[in-house]
């Protein structure tokens, strides 16, 4: 009897919080999710929508102060890709910001790793390039700035694990090619990029969409690699 | 002697302390008359907002007012000039007179006529007294040096006397004139539009040479992007004589409302300018394009008929329409006010020239965030789901479904709906 009524005050509290939930303008749900449609008919993590996700990206659970940097360079017109540009054009940083933080903090389970044949001298190039760089050529280890998991690193510098092989290599070939953000001389990722050979970019992309997604973010950075990638973290303070 | 150097010395120390009194009275005069007070630079930075300067004067991600945005147009591509007060790349050395000759009869500093890409057709109704507070207050912003490209306007179109002849035709020079037999909230609402707000840039159907059909506010394809802009003098379009002046007030000051929300270039206007517009102006506003006549004509549209092809291109369209569309805007195009726009009886949707729906359906777009409507929701760019042909038969249904009467759509239009631009 007590345990009934317990469970009808439960349920009674919880009909209470959906239905706050709910705007005033009927049964549109007063939240991020539903404002944020428009975005997950492209970033979307389900099951049945495999097929899309090798091209967009994954975005749920990205750190805040990457999405935000990106959203703005979308809309700005920095980072180049119409779709975005287009769909933030009239948008407030608020807004932006509103939305960066609800996709940081979104929680959803990782597809598997990306099953890919690697020889084992590609696996040894991967390894090398992401632990320890290649100082001849000014080339840090990817592991010193995204973080020893790989996970990503003081809220700007984005994590490496749980994206498609296709859309690292994109995205390192445009870093490399000089088409990712205009006027990015002076990026740290743009410098490092342009040493890679398009053969290293396509085995380091491989090797990382492999991998299975674990580990924490890192919060620490060289000094020297802060002053290296200085830009980044002066992106969102520039333009306040 | 001496005497007569010590009296011609005091009567040099005499002459120039006189000399300095009168310099300092002149000078504070001077200041006094041209010194702008922090209030009248308040009102200068509001009517600026109202202008929407910074709309064209800043290029994408830019400085503010430091210009760079390129309009391209069918006659060119216009670069807007940096209105900062910089000396040499900017506005610094212009006096309030030569503003004045740019904004009412369309010259530069040096002489040169302008293009009427800035829209001194409109900007000349504007008072000279509010010409002078945006000036004064584009005078007081930091100067930013920014050089910007110059203009890419290929011959014919950079030919001076075809500019002389196009301002001898179609640029009539004049304050606004107040219409005694209007309220004063009409007139300063239409002084607004017609001059200022210059909403009729946009609203106004142009010809071969780029100058305004017929009426001011026809609507038409737009000039600089690939929109088209709905007649304010047309019920079937984008005129609110049949609206409530609460629901015209709240679309242009927040982005939406229970009948249409704002999208596209309107959606940056709303954005950049409207939402800041005082309650009395947007009012005076509202109120004066809700008094526009009814000018449209019943055009010879010619609806499809409804042969067997065409019923079931429409049935291939519903189909869309309930996997993709139905969930925010309804089984029957309803929509939810404020929210997802209604379809059915949705002008946007129905208008002759569908690009407006297409584009919208292409690449979705969010209305504008603004104080009112700081989190809108959204509509997603179905070009990323959806093939041409599908989209072609999902804006054919909508077009003809729940009392909705409008031409079918091809994907050809569709395709051409893709366009550049913004």
């Amino acid at each position: 009897m007590c345990m009934k009524l317990l469970i009808l005050i439960v349920l009674f509290f919880f009909t209470l919080n959906v239905s706050a939930e709910l705007s005033s303008h009927g049964m549109v749900p007063d939240t991020m999710a539903e404002r944020v449609k428009a975005c997950t008919i492209c970033h979307y993590h389900g099951d049945n929508n495999q097929e899309r996700s090798s091209y967009y990206p994954r975005i749920a659970g990205k750190l805040e102060g990457y999405l935000v940097n990106q959203l703005r360079h979308f809309r700005d017109g920095r980072r180049y890709h119409q779709a975005m540009a287009l769909l933030l054009e009239n948008m407030s940083d608020d807004y932006l910001q509103a939305i960066a933080h609800y996709f940081s903090k979104l929680d959803i389970p990782y597809p598997p790793p990306e099953s890919i044949d690697l020889k084992p001298n590609e696996i040894e190039l991967a390894k090398k390039l992401i632990r320890l760089g290649d100082p001849q050529r000014d080339i840090p280890a990817c592991s010193a700035c995204h973080g020893d998991s790989l996970m990503g690193n003081m809220s700007y510098i984005p994590g490496l694990l749980g994206l498609p092989s296709a859309y690292l290599t994109a995205q390192l070939s445009d870093w490399r090619s000089g088409s990712l953000i205009r006027g990015q001389v002076t990026n740290c990722m743009s410098a490092i990029a342009k040493q890679l050979s398009y053969d290293e970019i396509i085995v380091v992309s491989r090797w990382l969409a492999t991998q299975t997604v674990e580990g924490e973010t890192q919060k620490t950075l060289s000094p020297d690699l802060v002053k290296r990638c200085q830009s980044i973290f002066l992106e969102g303070v520039a333009q306040e | 002697m001496s005497h007569y150097y010590v009296s011609s010395a005091l009567c040099s120390v005499r002459k120039y302390v006189i000399g300095c009194l009168v310099l300092l009275v002149l000078f504070t005069v001077r200041v006094h008359a041209a010194s702008p007070t922090d209030q009248s630079l308040a009102e200068g930075e509001y009517l600026t907002r109202v202008g929407n300067c910074l709309g064209c004067h800043t290029a994408k991600g830019g400085i503010p007012f430091a210009g760079g945005r390129q309009l391209t147009t069918a006659f060119g591509t216009f670069v807007t000039p940096n209105i900062t007060p910089d000396k040499e790349t900017g506005i610094g050395r212009w006096t309030e007179e030569d503003f004045w000759l740019a904004m009412h009869e369309g010259k530069s500093r040096d002489g040169r006529m302008l293009y009427p890409a800035f829209p001194y057709t409109e900007f000349t109704k504007i008072t000279r007294a509010d010409a002078k507070l945006i000036f004064e207050y584009l005078q007081s912003i930091p100067a930013v040096s920014q050089v910007n490209p110059a203009h890419a306007i290929p011959f014919p179109y950079n030919s001076k006397p075809l500019l002389f002849g196009w301002r001898k035709l179609f640029f009539k020079q004049g304050i606004y004139e107040t219409d005694p037999t209007q309220s004063e909230e009409w007139n300063r609402g239409a002084y607004l539009v017609q001059g200022l707000g210059h909403c009729d840039a946009c609203h106004t159907a142009r010809n071969e040479v780029g100058a305004k059909k017929d009426a001011a506010l026809g609507g038409g394809q737009m000039m600089s992007s690939n929109w088209y802009a709905p007649s304010l003098y047309s019920r079937k379009e984008a005129g609110v004589m049949d609206w409530n002046l609460e629901d015209i007030i709240e679309l242009l000051s927040s982005g939406v409302s229970k009948h249409a929300n704002a999208s596209g270039p309107m959606a940056t206007v709303v954005q950049q300018s409207l939402q800041y517009w005082s309650p009395q102006d947007v009012r005076a506003m509202a109120v004066y394009l809700k008094s526009l006549p009814d000018k449209a004509v019943e055009a010879n549209i010619r609806y499809p008929e409804m042969s067997e092809n065409a019923k079931r291109y429409l049935a291939q369209g519903k189909k869309v329409y309930e996997k993709h569309c139905q969930d925010c805007h309804g089984e029957i195009g309803q929509g939810v006010p404020g929210i997802y726009p209604p379809l059915a009886n949705n002008r946007s949707v129905t208008l002759p020239v569908p690009l407006n729906l297409i584009r919208v359906i292409l690449n979705g777009g969010y209305p504008p965030t603004t104080y009112l409507n700081p989190q809108p929701y959204g509509m997603p760019p179905f070009q990323q789901l959806l093939r041409d042909e599908e989209i072609a038969q999902v804006i054919s249904y909508i077009r003809n479904a729940w009392g909705n009467r409008g031409g079918l759509v091809t994907i050809v239009d569709v395709d051409q709906g893709r366009g550049s631009g913004h």
